[in-house]
């Protein structure tokens, strides 16, 4: 395979994955950010203490964290029809993986917000601060360098669950390495895609380190 | 200013019940520093955070101000919050933001328009000799500076009440030193109400108007510092001014404010007695030059030196 040749396969496979990554990250953000927040909340002693929905949560995420992605992708088909319209293309796959990535996205956010500690809690309380406030002005922006970094540990993640998106059609750089790479032994494109996927998340990890660096530096 | 009566809180830990306050009363008046004094593990911290509410008592009643806080619903416990303002050991300070932003969150939560807040929050900062530093934020600032952030955010409301929670624990001798006096400035100039919690006699000493001795959740006792002292058996006073055990015979005189008058030489001039002085130690507290001797008296009258001593106004105790 000459360059002229790969080329538009890996402009296109890169296009894919960023939008598959892109669109994943926007929705297990959504997802997962308050689902990580009312882990924190609804806990025992938390700001809105109850047990009972706090093992529900709790359980719901081991779940979605305990399924291998390849089975999640498949599993839940039928709701990707059901919101997409379709289970193949980079679009839908965009379900699985916010899915996927969702749960362990909330395990980050709630570890980064028990950083925060009770004493600037109970601060906030003492002051008269309501719970709404304690959260939007007290524990999301406390725990912002630890959400940063956490939130760069899940987009590597998608990248790398984004490979697996191929068996529904999806596309992008890790379907790409396996169909022409392995499976036409163009060793040439597979050392290529490689290396494109090395560099986009070496500059993801940079990008979320220097983030993370400058908030917390405050 | 605070009163509290019958405050108990009993804690659930892995079934046992475990008792960090024990019914215990107390009566801070207006524009006085009181000070809870006690090793960790006493119950004042869970006292203190009682006093707002950071934790629900078990039983008693709170009151600050004038109002019952025990009975409030939840909107109404955080605007009486708002006028009962707390400092922290560690500070609590928010890292997010700078000295300013900190001291201007409790107006943000308190829904003080923007121009306003900023003229309050360069006040306050004035107040405790940060002006220079709102722009800085707290890991800049050294512990000193960040408890001064820490009171000037507490005053943000002009809350009549100060809630100290150890808040000198983390600093070096020389800061706390500083920030006690700023505390007493503020309790000059304000008028504030100041309750505070340590394990500290020095903080006690140094700017307290009364103490409550706390043990195992319960107030040994309680008053003025001046009362305390000169109150038999006292253990502020033993742990004020720390002699060894008395033997049999000998006395041990407690003075407050007296110590100008040479009661010593008018006794053995008066009396015909020897006076032996075996121990000593003066201490400047409240204001108050205050101190304590022990002493072995002998000769024929004994008993009428001693009863003279007493009847000077001096606390005397005679170990059997």
């Amino acid at each position: 395979m000459t360059w002229e040749e790969m080329l538009p396969l890996l402009l296109e496979s890169t296009g894919q994955t960023v939008q598959m990554v892109l669109w994943s990250t926007l929705f297990t953000v959504i997802l997962g950010l308050p689902l990580g927040v009312a882990l924190v909340a609804t806990d025992r002693g938390g700001l809105f203490p109850s047990p009972a929905l706090n093992r529900v949560l709790g359980l719901i995420v081991n779940i979605g964290r305990s399924l291998p992605f390849i089975v999640l992708m498949i599993a839940i088909l039928p709701l990707t029809r059901l919101i997409v319209g379709t289970t193949i293309g980079t679009i839908a796959s965009v379900v699985p993986l916010t899915l996927g990535a969702a749960p362990f996205f909330a395990r980050l956010v709630e570890t980064a917000l028990r950083e925060v500690g009770r004493d600037r809690v109970q601060a906030a309380q003492a002051m008269g601060a309501g719970r709404v406030t304690i959260v939007g002005k007290v524990l999301l922006p406390e725990a912002m360098p630890g959400l940063v970094a956490g939130l760069t540990v899940t987009v590597v993640a998608l990248i790398s669950y984004s490979a697996m998106a191929g068996a529904i059609g999806g596309g992008g750089l890790g379907d790409l390495a396996i169909r022409y790479g392995y499976q036409r032994f163009e060793t040439t494109l597979m050392i290529v895609t490689v290396v494109v996927l090395v560099v986009v998340v070496q500059l993801v990890q940079t990008l979320g380190d220097t983030v993370a660096r400058r908030l917390a530096r405050n | 200013m605070i009163d509290v009566s019958g405050l108990r809180k009993v804690y659930q830990d892995r079934g046992r019940e475990v008792v960090a306050v024990d019914g215990v009363d107390l009566h801070v008046r207006e524009g006085e520093i009181f000070g809870v004094l006690g090793q960790s593990g006493a119950g004042k911290s869970t006292l203190l955070r009682c006093v707002n509410l950071l934790e629900r008592p078990t039983s008693g009643t709170v009151s600050v101000a004038g109002q019952e806080l025990t009975g409030l619903k939840e909107g109404e416990l955080r605007r009486a919050r708002q006028r009962i303002g707390m400092i922290h050991q560690h500070f609590a300070l928010l890292s997010s933001r700078t000295v300013a932003g900190n001291v201007a969150f409790p107006l943000e939560v308190m829904g003080m328009a923007k121009a306003e807040r900023v003229r309050r929050t360069a006040e306050l900062l004035e107040l405790v000799g940060l002006a220079d530093k709102a722009g800085a934020h707290p890991a800049q600032l050294s512990g000193g500076q960040k408890q001064r952030v820490g009171i000037a955010r507490a005053l943000a409301g002009s809350p009549p009440v100060l809630l100290s929670d150890e808040a000198t624990s983390a600093l070096d001798p020389g800061t706390t030193q500083s920030i006690l006096a700023l505390l007493k400035r503020l309790n000059r100039e304000l008028g504030l109400t100041i309750l505070l919690i340590t394990h500290e006699m020095h903080v006690v000493k140094s700017i307290c108007d009364s103490v409550a001795i706390m043990r195992d959740g319960v107030v040994e006792e309680s008053g003025t510092i001046p009362e305390l002292i000169s109150r038999p058996g006292s253990r502020l006073a033993a742990e004020l001014f720390p002699l060894p055990e008395p033997e049999p015979g000998q006395v041990t005189i407690t003075f407050t404010g007296q110590a100008g008058e040479p009661v010593v030489s008018q006794v053995v001039r008066k009396f015909d007695v020897d006076v032996n002085i075996l121990g000593g130690a003066l201490e400047e507290v409240a204001g108050l030059s205050t101190g304590r001797l022990r002493l072995l008296v002998t000769g024929d009258e004994r008993a009428a030196a001693l009863t003279y001593l007493a009847g000077r106004g001096l606390l005397v105790e005679e170990a059997r």
